[in-house]
């Protein structure tokens, strides 16, 4: 009951922030709660820590950059074929990654997202250290402006929502709960008859494609693909927005995503500017030490210990 | 209804007066600054840019044709989102009228784009591609303090006249690296220079032992680094370390700053030779200003740094002088005139945005040669504007 309460009131909370907050700041936020809550379906319901998905952010965004302003393909279909690009490198690099387990597979993925960012260093259609600029943001089926910002907001709204259900409904599907299952304890799952592999394999090309449909849409609104969204940072920002929020939470993720991209942008341009790393850093520390199971696992918890 | 038709364009006539003697849009000049101020950068633009931009606001008394100047600033972390979305959102919704500094070229470019859409000027001072005034250009747009076209014209064609004919590149494997090779390549054998090879690093780099020996071992009289920071300075370290200069061949950098070589120290960075569009001791004008910018920040301006408060003040000069701060307007004003102050002796703006002024040729001085604390480049030679940057026949910009 007080989530859907909580969900209601974030949905109308969404609604009518653009008219009381910059649009394209609430835009990043949702480009980046999608990615958090992408990566969390693999770390936080299916227990792999993947150190690499900023190849698949980074790697839409450019593939749907490249789509529209290049091949001069309509804003919709570039964004489908960012998110189907990053599938398919999620397929590639799942399929090597899933092998092995713990930090064993965060290095692979850390290793394959490396060399997809060399990849788009050195590639000619990336503009390399230079970045894709100057992307067109065209038109919603032919008919609404998308260089309007409020236009632009309320489509970016309308993919997150869908996506985010998208989601929620896989983590509370049957396929959600053997995730879950592998997660907890994987000899058991395999000892039920499961095939371990393809669910997580699975898990993770979905989240893959996720959290390339959110670097795609940040393409779309910022009109650009720079190499920061394909670094390794980013995969550790990722880690970041979704530990602080509430790793295997749903909503934790893009709380936390929330939380980041507001202090980023709060900080830098206060006199705090030259110690943005530094706060996000203590930041971190306090969360990790003090309260682990972000803000909405401890907000869960004090409302199942108190009601 | 005919009341109302008149009391429309009563209306109507009394927004345009008002339009029209407010000049100064919303009453006030905002600069929005955006500017590395924790990372690699930091040192040669960051938080001096930011005090250079103040030194030009409180020169200019604070206020420009009777309206007063503000100046915001943030830190874009060399990340073009983020410098994107902060321009963006000033243009918008804070009425900034002109954007400053941005170091980095992919910041840079990200706010041209910016600047294109809503029509508001752009001062670039610390990015050093030669794209912002070739496909890139705006028409609102000055690249202002250096490029790499004038680093490899500068650098390349001096050496080579002084006897350097013969060159071995270091070279950062990005696309950076390769077009200046590219670049100061085509300058060099047009001077009647060789190439003798190229080796690339990894960007980033930290060993360079094993390139320095192999750029020693090419036999070249010049090794041009065609890098940048860390990867510039590390270099040099384990060229020192290697005795390449003792062993009589000479280090060229390509894109290297004053406050890299006060990181570096004379002892390491003797006998370097590079481009620079400012050194603080050339003449009275320029001590002047330098001593009084060491007075606010503790160290000497790079030319980034100089170049943010000469691009400023020509800025609100323009301002004053046709009482707007209407895009348009201004940068007529400004293509019109020559700079003239400590930083540029008779810069003008060219159609493709780019300000051309002297640069000068400098060696770093050996700990003898030194006189005193910043006194680091001996100024070989001054490269006249029109050859270090070229005719504007080759630039590609399509508005030019």
């Amino acid at each position: 009951m007080t989530t859907k309460l909580g969900y209601a009131v974030a949905l109308v909370l969404l609604l009518i922030a653009p008219f009381f907050l910059y649009p394209v700041l609430l835009m990043k936020f949702l480009c980046f709660a999608l990615f958090a809550c992408a990566f969390n379906l693999i770390l936080g319901f299916g227990g792999l820590l993947s150190f690499g998905h900023a190849a698949f952010f980074g790697g839409a965004a450019y593939i749907t950059g490249h789509a529209i302003k290049v091949w001069g393909l309509p804003t919709e279909l570039g964004l489908l074929a960012g998110a189907a690009a990053a599938g398919i490198m999620g397929l590639a690099a799942g399929m090597l990654a899933i092998r092995r387990q713990g930090i064993y597979f965060a290095m692979i993925t850390l290793a394959l997202a490396q060399m997809a960012y060399f990849l788009f260093i050195s590639a000619p259609f990336t503009g390399g250290e230079n970045g894709l600029q100057g992307v067109p943001r065209g038109t919603l089926l032919g008919m609404v402006d998308l260089q309007d910002n409020m236009a632009m907001y309320y489509f970016t709204l309308a993919i997150f929502l869908a996506a985010f259900w998208l989601i929620a409904r896989t983590v509370h599907s049957p396929f959600g709960q053997v995730l879950r299952a592998i997660r907890d304890n994987e000899p058991r799952a395999v000892s039920l008859g499961y095939d371990v592999d393809r669910y997580k394999l699975q898990a993770f090309v979905l989240s893959a494609t996720l959290a390339g449909l959110a670097g795609a849409l940040k393409t779309v609104v910022f009109q650009l693909a720079s190499l920061t969204d394909a670094h390794w940072h980013m995969s550790g920002e990722v880690v970041l927005m979704t530990l602080l929020g509430g790793v295997g939470t749903i909503a934790g993720p893009a709380v936390g995503a929330g939380i980041i991209v507001a202090l980023q942008n709060l900080l830098a341009s206060g006199p705090l500017s030259a110690w943005v790393p530094v706060v996000l850093g203590v930041i971190f520390v306090i969360c990790v030490l003090s309260f682990r199971r972000g803000v909405i696992g401890e907000l869960r918890a004090f409302i199942q210990k108190s009601f | 209804m005919k009341t109302l038709k008149t009391l429309a364009l009563g209306a109507s006539a009394l927004a345009m007066a008002s339009a029209a003697s407010a000049e100064i849009s919303d009453g006030k000049v905002k600069i929005g600054l955006l500017t590395d101020m924790s990372g690699t950068y930091s040192d040669l633009a960051g938080p001096g840019a930011v005090a250079a931009a103040e030194m030009a606001i409180e020169d200019f008394g604070g206020t420009v044709a009777g309206a007063p100047i503000e100046l915001v600033t943030a830190d874009h972390q060399n990340k073009a989102d983020i410098a994107a979305n902060k321009a963006r959102e000033w243009g918008e919704a804070e009425q900034v009228d002109s954007f400053a500094e941005l170091v980095t070229t992919s910041t840079a470019l990200a706010v041209y784009e910016i600047a294109k859409q809503q029509n508001k000027v752009v001062l670039v001072s610390g990015a050093a591609s030669s794209p912002l005034t070739n496909d890139a250009c705006i028409p609102s747009g000055i690249h202002y303090t250096y490029s790499t076209t004038a680093l490899a014209n500068g650098t390349g064609k001096a050496v080579v006249a002084e006897g350097g004919d013969t060159w071995y590149f270091l070279t950062a494997d990005y696309a950076f690296g390769q077009a200046l090779e590219a670049d100061v390549t085509k300058v060099v054998e047009g001077a009647g220079g060789k190439v003798l090879g190229s080796i690339r690093h990894p960007f980033p780099a930290s060993d360079f032992s094993s390139f320095v020996l192999q750029a020693q071992a090419s036999g070249a009289k010049v090794i041009g680094l065609a890098n940048a920071g860390a990867d510039t300075t590390n270099a040099i370290k384990a060229a020192n370390e290697f005795g390449l200069v003792a062993g009589g061949q000479s280090i060229a950098a390509l894109l290297m700053f004053i406050t890299d070589v006060h990181a570096l120290g004379l002892e390491t960075a003797q006998g370097i030779q590079l481009t620079t569009g400012f050194y603080w001791d050339m003449d009275d004008e320029t001590r002047a200003w330098s001593e009084k910018f060491m007075e606010r920040t503790g160290k000497m301006p790079s030319m980034v740094q100089a170049g943010v408060y000469s691009s400023v003040s020509f800025y609100l000069k323009a301002i004053e002088a046709t009482g707007s701060d209407d895009t348009d307007t201004v940068m007529e004003w400004m293509r019109d005139r020559p700079i003239d102050d400590f930083f540029a002796k008779g810069g003008t703006i060219r159609s493709d945005g780019r300000m051309v002024h002297d640069m000068y040729l400098a060696r770093v001085k050996s700990p003898a040669e030194s006189k005193g604390p910043w006194d680091y480049y001996e100024i070989v030679r001054t490269i006249p504007g029109e050859e270090a940057y070229g005719p504007l026949s080759d630039s590609t910009c399509p508005t030019k």
